[in-house]
């Protein structure tokens, strides 16, 4: 216990008043007045060694503490001086002078090793900061800088704008000038200087400079008689949704200002404790099964000294009106509050429009997604009338055809190349076959067309389980398509959403060209309009028929492959999005691109505003978004373009 | 139905039954069905038949009951709802949150009454609140919890909720004539949402944990679940031939008519001057009432009810039901569902035999639903008018519809 004191006492002294005749002795006979610390560091306590150890200014103490650090340093009990471990051989280790840097060597059994917990370590990686900050690896400088970041500190203000100073990578630099000024807007001591780093970060938008300020505008909640004369942010008002009724009286417990509440809970207990003779203070047991008997009991027992009085509602009004309650700043420079405040303020404003920037991408993305999900669909329905349950399996036939390419395949970009054209063709297959089979059998009843093709989903969805099995397979996108293309801290894109975007206006632009310029276009286009008229042109509507549905399944083939870019492939992935192909489908108009490109664009934004608005809830924003369907089909019940004329059929 | 006018103008006015012999053979084999079943039961005759296949037998009595009333607004009104076993859903969880909020009720009076003190009506709404919500994180009675202490508010409930969601629903699609297939998506639409809704913690109705311990009856703590299963078994039975006979009335006469030709061709029975809206709507409605009322029937039996019942997969299910047992005869629905639910159930719990085929076992319990959906191909393609169509061709001469087809 003494000793521990001493030591203490000694590490104290040595803190607070760096000994000049230690600066100029060497390390090994610094490091031996702290032997036990040194020997055996605690988180608590290594801080004062290091501050020794770093006001030494010896030239060795960096290296010593990085050697610390990584568990190197060993005392050697026969001569008791400390070494550098530096490897070991049989029984002896090799061990270097601490000073000289000499070598030499001592059995195993004579060393006791310095073990740094990892506490320790931080603190020693903190200490090491300031001297890896200038030094000549720029890997470490760089770590160092991220130290400083996570855990800002006053004393290393002027450190890192020295080093900032000397620093050769521009980019570092401007980084390491950044921190200064977060550091400075934070600890300086002159307000002025405070104030001026605070303003200058007007518009940053990075995550660090708002964590900064919300520092400095930390608040805590305080109560009093009377306004007090503290940095106040706000006076709150008991009652307000900042402080309901019940929260204020509690802050009056906590600050003795009002005798505690007596809850319910606790009158029963009280109660409880009281029972005489089956009655509480001469009532009834029974009757304590109403409340105002239960206080009538509890009363009387305050009557007879054995409970804490109640305190009732005008009580609470009084003793609640009696006090002011007001959130103050910590920070007491009120210019300093009120120059992050106006800052913050604008950073929020820029912020507030870059999400608005990055929601309408995210949204663009989903409208993109939903447009090749549900374009296939739009051309089916459209020209045939047909709505095609299967669609979603087609999806489902297409992600899974990519997941097989690679298996085959295993360079990612060839497989994608490979595996694009290989789902059209095989969902291209498919969906004649089906039309083939099935459909073409169908065309005079379309709502039963919608229950077989509903049976053949099933089938597939099953027969994908049964082959794949139900757990998640992995279609991985090439390494080019990894990552994200940030735009500032706040908009970024990943580049998946955007080639899945290049892909959905590729296939506008095809779609488009194949319905407007080719003669199969051409021939679509008449059977969707008037299919009798068109057979009695010369145009084989079985024909067109079967194409147009090859030509949707195909490119339901390949949404499936992109949607299977970023979400895991499993035999459900086609029924998840079938709902929302739907409703684009129906939202956009029947039998037309632009129609699906409307609906598209406007279920995805919905679905995104809504998720904005209501963040933590997505299955609710799915609900909204349905009921809002719900209602604009009653405004628009053909659709946001709408076929007209003889086109519009029925 | 042709002959319907001269009938009812003629001297001698049949009675109804006398009129539809099918309900008279349908009520007398329903009625055999249920003597058999309770002289077989565990708790009233000879104990041949399992507890639990009794509640099984039950429980597809009221899938049979949705199965009519899905019959009736497609079969013959032409409208191909995709929401009903929402609506048979809905029934579960308003009958549900009176059987669970009774049977809380007593556990947690129980508990506390074990206190000294006796406890307040507060304490004791609070510590049910705490039983039933505390696996949503929550202690909180929600608004829609309002009624659930009063069985005959709840059952009103259990009538009036989905009564006015397919009323609501109803109008607002059939006057903006949304028809075919718009009309199935918009239902299919409405059912996912209110899955999803239901799926939320915040619903009020425990999330996807749903509703369960609902074959504990309140008040019948003592009753073995041997009698309480043949009851409800009972009371199925009656609700199936009483839902039997009420369609059967719906879909003949004058209305019935009307109903089914509003399917056949609704801008000529609009042209006709009939206020075709109005039909639908009425048809909508009454099926969505029934369907609930079976929904109230089934959750009690099934002892569990949470949100994934309500997918909008169930009712695409029930209309292939419908489908194959035979759209457009009640009886055809009845068959549809009793034949696929009971077969399912066979098929999916290891009853059929695995296929030897040298190199690969078919195990039915993953190939079923292939077959499923394969074998609703074939009978859209090829038997149109499902297993009821064959007791058709038994009967009488089949009738064209308005297509020619027959």
């Amino acid at each position: 216990m003494l000793r521990a004191v001493l030591a203490a006492l000694v590490c104290y002294v040595l803190a607070l008043a760096p000994n000049p005749l230690l600066a100029q002795t060497s390390l090994q006979s610094l490091l031996q007045t702290q032997k036990d610390e040194v020997l055996k560091p605690s988180r608590a306590s290594v801080g004062a060694v290091l501050d020794t150890l770093v006001a030494s200014n010896l030239p060795g103490v960096q290296d010593f503490l990085e050697k610390w650090q990584e568990r190197q340093v060993v005392l050697n009990t026969e001569d008791g001086l400390f070494y550098f471990a530096t490897g070991a051989q049989g029984d002896t280790l090799l061990l270097q002078d601490i000073d000289s840097g000499a070598s030499l060597q001592a059995p195993k059994s004579a060393l006791t090793d310095s073990r740094p917990n990892g506490g320790v370590r931080k603190e020693i990686a903190g200490a090491l900061v300031r001297f890896q900050l200038s030094g000549p690896d720029i890997e470490k400088r760089r770590a160092a800088v991220e130290a400083i970041a996570r855990a800002p500190s006053a004393d290393v203000v002027g450190l890192l704008q020295a080093s900032a100073q000397a620093e050769p990578d521009p980019a570092l630099k401007a980084q390491k000038q950044r921190l200064a000024q977060i550091l400075v807007a934070r600890f300086a001591p002159d307000s002025a200087a405070r104030i001026a780093a605070i303003t200058g970060f007007s518009g940053a938008l990075s995550l660090d400079i708002r964590a900064m300020l919300n520092q400095i505008l930390e608040t805590r909640p305080g109560v009093a008689p009377a306004r007090p004369n503290a940095n106040i942010a706000e006076i709150l008002q008991p009652g307000s949704d900042a402080l309901p009724i019940a929260a204020a009286y509690e802050q009056l417990v906590a600050a003795d200002l009002a005798p505690p509440m007596i809850s319910p809970a606790q009158i029963k207990e009280t109660l409880a404790q009281n029972i005489s003779a089956g009655a509480v203070a001469g009532i009834p047991l029974a009757q304590l099964a109403q409340p105002d008997r239960r206080i009538a009991a509890y009363q009387a027992l305050v009557a007879q000294g054995k409970a804490a009085p109640l305190v009732g509602p005008e009580d609470m009004t009084k003793a609640l009106n009696a006090h002011v309650f007001y959130l103050a700043y910590i920070e007491p420079d009120r210019a300093i509050t009120d120059a992050a405040r106006a800052t913050l303020q604008d950073i929020e404003t820029a912020v507030a429009f870059n999400k608005g920037a990055d929601l309408a991408l995210d949204a663009l993305s989903l409208a993109s997604i939903y447009f090749l999900a549900a374009i296939g669909l739009a051309i089916t329905f459209g020209v045939m009338g047909v709505i095609n349950m299967a669609h979603g399996e087609f999806i489902m036939i297409g992600a899974y055809t990519g997941y097989v390419v690679q298996q085959f395949v295993p360079d990612y970009t060839l497989s994608l190349i490979v595996a694009l054209p290989l789902a059209f063709a095989v969902t291209f297959g498919a969906g004649v076959a089906m039309e083939r089979l099935v459909i073409r059998w169908l065309y005079h009843r379309p709502l039963e067309t919608l229950l077989a093709t509903f049976g053949i989903s099933i089938a597939l969805q099953q027969l994908a389980k049964n082959i794949f099995g139900t757990q998640a397979r992995p279609l991985t996108s090439p390494a080019w398509l990894d990552g994200a293309w940030v735009i500032n801290d706040v908009v970024q894109i990943s580049y998946i959403r955007i080639a899945i975007f290049v892909l959905a206006l590729l296939f506008l632009g095809l779609i488009l060209v194949v319905l407007k310029r080719t003669r199969l276009g051409l021939e679509v286009r008449a059977v969707t309009q008037n299919p009798g008229m068109a057979a009695s042109m010369g145009i084989n509507p079985d024909r067109i028929n079967m194409l147009t549905f090859g030509l949707g399944s195909g490119i339901a083939g390949i949404a499936g492959v992109a949607i299977g870019l970023y979400a895991k492939v499993t035999s459900e992935i086609g029924s998840d999005y079938i709902v929302q192909s739907f409703m684009t489908v129906v939202v956009g108009g029947v039998g037309n691109v632009w129609g699906t490109l409307a609906g598209a664009g406007m279920i995805g934004s919905l679905q995104k505003g809504i998720e904005w608005l209501n963040p933590s809830n997505t299955l609710a924003a799915q609900t909204y978004m349905i009921l809002f369907i719900i209602l604009f089909i009653q405004f628009r019940p053909k659709g946001i373009v709408a076929l007209k004329g003889r086109a519009a059929g029925d | 139905m042709p002959s319907l006018s001269t009938q009812t103008s003629g001297a001698g006015r049949k009675t109804f039954l006398a009129q539809h012999p099918s309900v008279m053979w349908f009520l007398l084999a329903l009625a055999l069905f249920t003597l058999g079943v309770t002289v077989l039961a565990e708790a009233t005759g000879a104990g041949l038949i399992s507890t639990s296949f009794v509640k099984t037998l039950g429980k597809t009595l009221c899938l049979c009951l949705v199965a009519i009333a899905m019959d009736v607004v497609w079969g013959y009104c032409g409208i191909l709802s995709l929401g009903h076993m929402a609506f048979f859903g809905i029934g579960g969880y308003a009958i549900g949150m009176w059987l669970m909020y009774a049977r809380t009720e007593i556990i947690v009076r129980d508990s506390l009454l074990a206190a000294p003190i006796p406890p307040t009506p507060q304490e004791i709404t609070d510590g049910i609140g705490t039983q039933i919500f505390g696996v949503v994180g929550s202690a909180e009675f929600p608004l829609i919890w309002a009624f659930a202490d009063s069985f005959a508010l709840q059952l009103l409930m259990v009538i009036l909720v989905p009564g006015l969601l397919a009323l609501v629903f109803g109008w607002l699609a059939f006057r903006s004539r949304v028809t075919g297939v718009y009309l199935s998506i918009l239902t299919q639409a409405m059912t996912l949402a209110l899955s999803l809704y239901l799926f939320q913690n915040d619903s009020g109705l425990r999330g996807n944990n749903g509703l369960s311990g609902l074959q504990n009856i309140p008040g019948f703590e003592t009753v073995s679940q041997d009698a309480i299963s043949i009851g409800f078994f009972w009371a199925s039975a009656v609700a199936l031939g009483l839902g039997y006979v009420l369609f059967a009335f719906v879909v003949s006469g004058k209305m019935g008519s009307v109903v089914r030709g509003i399917r056949d061709n609704e801008a000529r029975v609009r042209f006709l001057g009939y206020h075709v809206e109005s039909y639908k709507l009425f048809v909508f409605t009454l099926t969505a009432i029934v369907a609930a009322i079976a929904g109230a029937l089934y959750y009690p039996q099934a002892g569990i009810i949470n949100p994934a019942e309500i997918a909008p997969i169930a009712s695409i299910y029930l209309a292939v039901w419908v489908a194959i047992g035979g759209r457009g005869r009640l009886y055809g629905a009845v068959i549809g569902a009793a034949f696929v639910s009971l077969v399912s159930s066979w098929f999916t719990g290891g009853g059929a035999p695995d296929v030897e085929l040298g190199i690969y076992t078919i195990k039915w319990t993953d190939w079923w639903l292939v077959l499923l959906g394969l074998s609703f191909v074939a009978v859209t393609l090829f038997f149109p008018q499902g297993i009821g169509g064959l007791f058709d061709r038994l009967v009488r001469n089949p009738t064209p519809d308005a297509e020619g087809q027959k």
